[in-house]
C-alpha cells in the first residue's frame, strides 16, 4: 500500500537536509545563486529578516505569484513561511506545493495562543523554539523538523548559542534524570511527557534540529554545528553582504567541515563585508522576535 | 588472534559525509557490528571495504564532490571493485545519465535517473516493495522527493519495482542505487544484502 504525508516522509525530508545549509532568498535569480552555491533548500519571502525589522508594520506570508517563480527556478526543495497560528495561509502555501511551512515569529503572529495543529497537513513543517519545553511543545503539535529561533534579521549569533545550548544542556540534564523525576520535569518545562522520556532514551530530539536567528559568517555556522546543530539556516546574512556566491559557497563548505579549522579558515579569507548586523544587546524588549510564541 | 569473519564480512565501510543522512546509515552499520568510517577528503576513502552515498540534495553534494576533489577519486573507487551503495541523491550520483544537474556526477552506472521524478515533498511516500535477492518478504520502501530509474542498460539490471512496473533499484556488479531510504526503515536487510555485496568485492581482491 502507498500511503503520502507520513510522519516518516515528514520527518525524512528534514533528515535529507542535515549538514546543510537553507538560503533565505527573495527572488528567483537568488534562488539560482543559493543553489548553484550548494544550498539544501531556499526560503522563499518577499523581505528577508533585516528588511523585515527594518521596515516594521506587519509581516505576512509573501505573496504566492514570489513563492511560485522561486519554485520554477530551482531543483532544490523550497520553503515558505506563514504566521504563528495562520493554519489558512498554511493551507495556501500547501495548495502552492512548497516542501516545508515554517510557522515562524519572523512574522507577525496571526494567534497569541495558539500554534497551528501541524498533524492535519500533508507538507511538514518547521518551527523555531529557544529551549527543549518549547521544542517538544512544537514537535507535539506536529511539527517534523524544529530550528532555533535565535535573533533573526540581527547578524548576532548569540542567541541563536543561547538557544541551542539551552536544549543541548537540558537533554544531557534530562540524561541523568531517574526515571521517576521525569513528570515532574515535564511539567516544569511545559512538554508531553511521552516526548520527554523519548529525548530521554535517545539523548537527543525526535526531529531534526537546526540552527536559525542570525548567522553571518561561515565560522558562525560552523560554531552552530560545533554545539550539536544537524544544519544552519542563513537569512540576511548572505544576500546582505558584499559578495553573496561567495559568501554562500563559504558557508556550505564550512558546514560542512566544521570540525576543520584548516578549510574554515580557507573559505574564509578575502570574502568582502559581511552584513552590517544589530547587536541583539541594543534592541529594545519590542523588536525581539524570539519572544513569539506559546 | 584470527579474523573471527575471515573474508564473508567487510571490516570497515565509509560513509559520503558531505551532506545528507549520514548518521542514520550509520548506525544501522553500526547496528550490524561494522566499524564506519565518514568521508569527506579523498584520503579518507583509503582502506575502505565499501561505501555508500547517503541521501541528501544531490545539487549540493555534486558540488562538494567538486569543491573537495573528490570526483576522481569516487570514480576510481568505484572502478576498483569495491562495493558501492547509493541511496537516493546517492544513485543520482552514481547514474551516468541524469536530468537538470548542473556538474558531473560519478557517472559509473548505467542507468538512467530523473530527479524528484514523483513531484514535490507533498507526494512523497512509503509503499511495500518485492526486492530481488531480499528473502524475508516485501520491504517497507520510503521515498522522499525521491528520483525514478528510468532506463537500465545491461549490465545494470533492475532488482525491484513498484506495482505501476517503476524502476526503484538497481545493481551492476559491485554498484548498487536505490531511489528510497533503506536507512530511515528498522529494517536492516538492504544493508546487509550491501555488506555482502563489499565482502566478496573484497575477498575478490582489492
Amino acid at each position: 500500500m502507498t500511503e503520502t504525508g507520513t510522519w516518516a516522509v515528514k520527518v525524512g525530508l528534514a533528515q535529507m537536509l542535515k549538514g546543510g545549509v537553507i538560503m533565505d532568498v527573495v527572488t528567483a535569480e537568488q534562488a539560482k545563486i543559493a543553489e548553484e552555491a550548494g544550498a539544501v533548500a531556499v526560503m522563499a519571502l518577499e523581505r528577508v529578516p533585516a528588511d523585515i525589522r527594518r521596515d516594521g508594520g506587519v509581516a505576512r506570508m509573501s505573496d504566492p505569484e514570489k513563492i511560485l517563480e522561486i519554485m520554477e527556478a530551482v531543483t532544490i526543495p523550497v520553503m515558505a513561511k506563514c504566521r504563528i497560528g495562520h493554519f489558512v495561509e498554511a493551507e495556501v502555501l500547501e495548495a502552492l506545493g512548497v516542501d516545508y511551512i515554517d510557522e515562524s515569529e519572523v512574522l507577525t503572529p496571526a494567534d497569541d495562543a495558539h500554534h497551528i495543529d501541524k498533524h492535519r497537513f500533508k507538507v511538514p513543517f518547521v518551527c523555531g523554539a529557544r529551549n527543549l519545553g518549547e521544542a517538544l511543545r512544537r514537535i507535539a503539535e506536529g511539527a517534523a523538523m524544529i530550528r532555533t529561533k535565535g535573533e533573526a534579521g540581527t547578524g548576532d549569533i548569540v542567541e541563536a548559542v543561547r538557544h541551542m545550548r539551552a536544549m543541548m544542556s537540558e537533554i544531557r540534564r534530562l540524561q541523568t534524570m531517574a526515571d521517576d523525576e521525569v513528570y515532574a520535569y515535564a511539567k516544569e518545562i511545559g512538554a508531553p511527557v511521552e516526548l520527554v522520556k523519548r529525548v530521554k532514551a535517545e539523548g537527543r530530539l525526535p526531529v531534526v534540529n537546526f540552527a536559525a536567528g542570525g548567522v553571518a559568517t561561515p565560522a558562525d555556522a560552523a560554531l552552530m554545528m560545533r554545539l550539536g546543530a544537524d544544519g544552519v539556516f542563513v537569512g540576511s546574512g548572505i544576500f546582505k553582504s558584499e559578495n553573496p556566491p561567495k559568501v554562500a559557497r563559504a558557508i556550505v563548505e564550512a558546514t560542512t567541515h566544521y570540525n576543520d579549522p584548516e578549510v574554515i579558515a580557507r573559505v574564509s579569507r578575502g570574502l568582502g563585508k559581511a552584513m552590517q548586523g544589530i547587536s541583539v544587546h541594543s534592541l529594545g524588549e519590542k523588536e525581539l522576535l524570539a519572544v513569539r510564541g506559546w | 588472534m584470527t579474523n573471527p569473519f575471515p573474508a564473508n564480512r567487510p571490516s570497515l565501510v565509509g560513509v559520503l559525509a558531505l551532506q545528507g543522512d549520514v548518521r542514520e546509515h550509520r548506525e544501522v552499520l553500526e547496528r550490524l557490528g561494522i566499524s564506519v568510517r565518514e568521508v569527506r577528503r579523498p584520503r579518507d576513502l583509503e582502506g575502505l571495504d565499501g561505501l555508500i552515498i547517503p541521501g541528501g540534495e544531490s545539487t549540493t553534494i555534486a558540488r562538494l564532490i567538486e569543491s573537495n576533489d573528490l570526483l576522481h577519486p569516487l570514480r576510481a573507487f568505484c572502478a576498483s571493485g569495491r562495493a558501492v551503495w547509493g541511496t537516493c541523491a546517492g544513485a543520482i550520483l552514481l547514474a551516468r545519465q541524469v536530468d537538470r544537474l548542473d556538474r558531473p556526477g560519478i557517472a559509473v552506472m548505467d542507468i538512467a535517473v530523473r530527479r524528484n521524478a514523483f513531484g514535490r515533498q507533498i507526494q512523497s511516500f512509503e509503499a511495500d516493495i518485492e526486492v530481488e535477492g531480499l528473502a524475508g518478504g516485501p520491504f517497507r520502501a520510503v521515498f522522499i522527493r525521491a528520483p525514478k530509474i528510468e532506463a537500465v542498460f545491461p549490465p545494470a539490471r533492475a532488482i525491484a519495482r513498484l506495482d505501476d512496473g517503476t524502476i526503484v533499484a538497481a545493481m551492476q556488479g559491485n554498484l548498487l542505487a536505490t531511489s528510497f531510504h533503506p536507512e530511515l526503515t528498522d529494517d536492516p536487510r538492504f544493508h546487509q544484502l550491501f555488506l555482502a555485496m563489499a565482502a566478496r568485492a573484497s575477498g575478490t581482491g582489492k
